[in-house]
């Protein structure tokens, strides 16, 4: 294994490191940081993607510390996808003071991103997990002339590290009993012989880690306040990114590594393992998440409150297991990253416009920018699993295969509870769309940009809607790609499907 | 060509959205009559094999998971898509004052017209489903935003409830996708799926739909929704929304699981009945014209239902006839109440209506509402006769008792149109038959087209129920559930 082969296999992750130190660079020395800076992520991002294209299809280094196989090539790409459209949204922040540093962080993550996806073995996707949360930490609290943004970042900060330490420690224990730290391995030495009782403290640990990572209940409770305080690309960000790679990779450990240990989550068949613990969290995931954001004011913890629930019907893929189980889990948290950052980027656009991103703040966005409007209802509607879009497939997919695992349809509990969480799921988004199409803005609503607009205040204004056009842009790709997705999911589950083994 | 009326349909709403606001009412007008056309025209030709559920577009769609979009024609298809049709024509017709967000709102009914008739001619289960929920969110916005007394209400309860039947339906359609390991209703109608199973997943599947076609005791979303809805809101959701329900409950419900009916049709048959003489009394009491009406949909459809649970040619064929029928009433009646009353008194409440001395100032409104009440109450020469008429034979073989209290219930159906019909038009006040009738805005030519395509539709079908039944039978008497 020569050094040079080395780099050739992670050109993606070099290139990327090398563009956020361009960007921290341009950022110190340009006059017109706010500007460059976004344009050499994207060159760089879109770079490192054709990188990823270039490499092999298959290799293994280091017993499994980085792997390159189609599945991981393709969730890089989907990663720095991810990334790519996060940036624009970053521009068009006005409160990120210094755009470089904001963006060369949220550059680390995408390598954080990265090497999680493409490893399969423990201490990698331990470093993975450290350098994701490490800049996503970063990202939340950046936003230094608001408090909400410093406690969103304190609580993720704390609440992250915890579930790092519990990660730690129940990989650690896996590590004793196995005698190894690479997935494969340890799935062989697990199959010889019962589960032991330290073995399942370490798998409990473990998965409690990741539980926290992708916000499932009850170990959700830094999402709300992290996605309502923290600026809005890094909310975006943590809800799409970095929820895709955790489930990418709790879906390897569970189903490579921990697959002696399943158990059965079977109605009246229940078997201690992994899967009965993953499908109570589902279950909690999909009943709190749904009736909390029932009750929710705020848009942005709505979406939490719906990301919660979201993360439990996700599950039902890993649980079911296989193929095409895993496959579903893939396309679903795939789709939902997609959607979440357009949703995202909608809310960013409001709060520019009116102030703040209550449910108030939308009302009469029908009248005031249809296109917006148009495609929120499209991001909600995905969500809420109505057709044509990504979201209805995608729960037909998830639910079919979780309904097709177990025996005797044993996982029919969860699928019940997963529609019916689906039908209380949509009285929220409605409401959220009614605001936006039926309620007319009061009067009583401030409106920043309508009192004496002097001269300087009408280059302010153009200097801001032409930022927001990256945002509006963005927000009408996202939006197309959903529907897309929606009417030729092929295009997306047949690659996934054909990447997995 | 049939599938053309889906696209021309579609492609209509979408180029609306892109037109201004002058053309939207013409354009709608256009998109609705093409698709009429393209039904019509398939209806008149005379090598179309409508005994069975005849292949018109498979194209492969998902092949990794067996999804094609597959679309496919018979008789019981073929009578759906024209109501569709007629329904859309004079709802746009009806709809011809809308001026405020006028794009959006024929956008939205286009929406639902679409995916109508991509629910009547689906032949693949996933498309079916597809299309079928795709009509939820247009009708929430149609009422939300278009709507009149409480429409928010009405809106949000009658989309959850809708949804809520979408659910059932997700986990009956799962349960077929992965036991008969395909989606092609023409396949899976030659499938045995277990016992076991059908005792389980029919009463789920037709349950989730006939939710949509108002079935007791979960009927109730439909007189809310049809009194906050715009009357082209409810006249499309008489005419066209509640057949979803009941057209997919037979198509898929009881063609892929004819043991579950069995099992379940008394069940069904017993809500019927409940359900038509339940909503008839309701309806007797009640002070809003819409909610008469409203009512008298859910009793009217409880008679499609019963059809249904007879399992016999007579019985299903005319529980089709009774969907057709009622379609063009239930459109009729709504049309008469929400646009050439509501938009001109500003109130639907019978006390009110009473002292205006209607029949005088708008005839043409007394005369349509005559001939509708006739043809609701189910006076031979309207299709409501024929089609009853054929359940009621149907019922006697299965069920003898449930013809005897539906007739009881059809008295009732009577007695309240006659209430409706006399308060809102005849209740003259004698003292004051010298005094002039209130001025009123007179019926414009695009109501008097929308009145007379409708009445015209229902007195064809009455006259001539053959017209439609020659071509519904052959269909019924292929589905498995009779065999």
């Amino acid at each position: 294994m020569s050094y040079l082969e080395l780099l050739k296999l992670a050109a993606p992750e070099a290139i990327v490191v090398v563009t956020a130190l361009a960007v921290l660079t341009v950022g110190l020395t340009s006059t017109r940081a706010k500007a460059l800076c976004p344009i050499v992520a994207a060159i760089g991002t879109a770079v490192a993607i054709g990188a990823v294209l270039m490499l092999p299809s298959h290799a293994n280094l280091f017993g499994g510390m980085l792997v390159i196989s189609p599945l991981n090539s393709l969730f890089k790409i989907i990663c720095l996808v991810l990334a790519l459209v996060t940036v624009p949204l970053a521009s068009s922040e006005k409160s990120l003071r210094n755009p470089g540093e904001y963006i060369a962080v949220l550059l680390l993550g995408a390598v954080g991103l990265m090497l999680l996806v493409g490893s399969e073995e423990f201490l990698m996707i331990f470093i993975g997990l450290e350098l994701l949360g490490l800049s996503l930490y970063v990202m939340a609290a950046f936003d230094k002339s608001d408090v909400r943004s410093a406690e969103a970042g304190l609580k993720y900060f704390l609440f992250g590290s915890t579930a790092s330490a519990f990660t730690l420690f129940g990989i650690s224990f896996v590590y004793g009993m196995a005698g190894t730290t690479a997935l494969a391995a340890i799935g062989q030495k697990l199959a010889a012989g019962p589960v032991q009782p330290l073995l399942a403290v370490g798998i409990v640990m473990t998965l409690i880690g990741f539980a926290f990572k992708i916000a499932a209940a009850p170990f959700h409770l830094w999402a709300p306040d992290a996605y309502q305080g923290a600026p809005i690309p890094s909310a975006a960000f943590i809800a799409s990114g970095s929820k895709v790679a955790s489930f990418v990779v709790l879906g390897k450990i569970v189903l490579i590594g921990f697959a002696p240990a399943r158990g059965s989550a079977d109605w009246h068949a229940m078997l201690a393992g992994w899967s009965p613990m993953l499908a109570v969290l589902a279950a909690l995931s999909i009943l709190l998440g749904n009736f909390v954001a029932l009750a929710q004011a705020n848009v942005r913890r709505l979406l939490a409150y719906s990301a919660v629930a979201h993360g439990g019907y996700t599950l039902l893929g890993i649980i079911a297991g296989g193929r095409d189980g895993f496959s579903a889990t893939l396309f679903y948290t795939s789709v939902y990253a997609v959607t979440l950052v357009g949703a995202f980027a909608v809310v960013g656009v409001v709060r520019r416009e009116s102030g703040d991103d209550d449910l108030q703040n939308f009302a009469g966005l029908a009248s005031r920018s249809p296109l917006l409007a148009a495609s929120m209802s499209i991001f909600l509607l995905s969500l809420a699993g109505l057709p044509p879009l990504a979201g209805f497939f995608g729960k037909f997919y998830l639910f079919s295969a979780a309904f097709r695992a177990g025996g005797n349809h044993g996982l029919l509990w969860l699928v019940a509870l997963a529609l019916f969480g689906s039908f209380v799921s949509l009285y929220y988004y409605l409401i959220v769309l009614k605001v936006i199409f039926v309620d007319q803005r009061s009067s009583s609503t401030p409106q920043p940009d309508q009192s004496n607009a002097g001269a300087a205040r009408t280059s302010d204004f153009n200097v801001s809607t032409s930022l927001d056009l990256f945002s509006r842009i963005t927000v009408t790709v996202l939006a197309a790609a959903v529907l897309f997705l929606g009417l030729m999911p092929q295009t997306l589950a047949a690659r996934i499907l054909a990447s997995l083994p | 060509m049939i599938a053309w009326t889906i696209y021309v349909t579609f492609a209509g709403a979408i180029v609306l959205l892109v037109l201004p606001r002058g053309f939207a009412r013409w354009l709608a007008l256009v998109t609705a009559v093409a698709g009429f056309v393209i039904g019509v025209a398939t209806f008149c030709q005379h090598d179309v094999d409508l005994a069975h559920f005849r292949t018109v577009v498979r194209v492969p769609w998902v092949p990794a998971l067996g999804m094609n979009y597959h679309l496919a024609l018979d008789g019981i298809s073929l009578t759906l898509v024209l109501v569709t049709g007629i329904a859309a024509i004079s709802a746009v017709l009806f709809s011809w004052d809308v001026t405020d967000r006028a794009n959006e709102f024929f956008f939205w009914l286009l929406l639902v017209v679409g995916g109508s008739y991509g629910v009547f001619l689906s032949a693949d289960l996933f498309l079916l489903f597809l299309f079928y929920e795709l009509v939820i969110v247009p009708k929430y916005f149609l009422i939300a935003i278009f709507g009149s007394t409480n429409k928010e209400y009405g809106a949000m309860k009658l989309t959850l409830y809708s949804f809520f039947g979408g659910a059932l339906v997700f986990l009956g359609i799962i349960a077929i996708y992965v036991t008969g390991g395909s989606l092609d209703l023409n396949q899976l109608a030659q499938f045995q799926f277990t016992p076991q199973l059908q005792s389980w997943a029919f009463p789920i599947l037709f349950l989730g739909f006939a939710v949509l076609a108002g079935i007791w005791p979960l009927h109730t979303w439909a007189p809310t929704g049809h009194v906050a809805a715009p009357t082209a809101g409810s006249m499309l959701l008489a005419g066209i929304v509640m057949k979803l329900g009941a057209y997919a409950g037979l198509r898929v419900a009881m063609n892929l699981f004819p043991q579950g009916f069995q099992m379940w049709r008394t069940t069904i048959a017993v809500l019927a009945v409940v359900g038509i003489v339940y909503a008839a009394a309701v309806a007797l009491r009640q002070r809003d014209l819409k909610f008469v009406i409203g009512y008298s949909s859910v009793s009217h459809m409880g008679f499609v239902l019963l059809g249904f649970a007879t399992a016999n040619v007579f019985g299903v064929s005319g529980a089709v006839l009774q969907m057709f029928s009622h379609g063009v009433i239930g459109a009729l009646l709504f049309a008469v109440a929400g646009r050439m009353i509501y938009r001109r008194t500003r109130t639907r409440e019978l006390d009110a209506l009473s002292g205006m001395n209607l029949s005088r100032a708008l005839p043409f409104a007394a005369f349509t509402f005559v001939v509708a009440s006739a043809a609701s109450m189910g006076i031979p020469g309207f299709s409501g006769f024929a089609a009853e008429i054929t359940i009621l034979i149907g019922a006697w073989k299965s069920y003898p008792l449930a013809v005897w209290i539906t007739g009881a219930g059809m008295v009732l159906v009577a007695a309240f149109t006659l209430r409706a019909l006399k308060r809102s038009f005849f209740d003259v006040d004698l003292a004051n038959t010298a005094a002039a009738p209130p001025e009123m805005e007179p019926i414009t030519i695009p109501e008097k087209l929308g009145a007379g395509l409708l009445m015209f539709a229902t007195l064809a079908v009455g006259l001539y129920p053959k017209l439609l039944l020659d071509r519904i039978q052959p269909a019924v008497e292929a589905m498995r559930f009779l065999k």
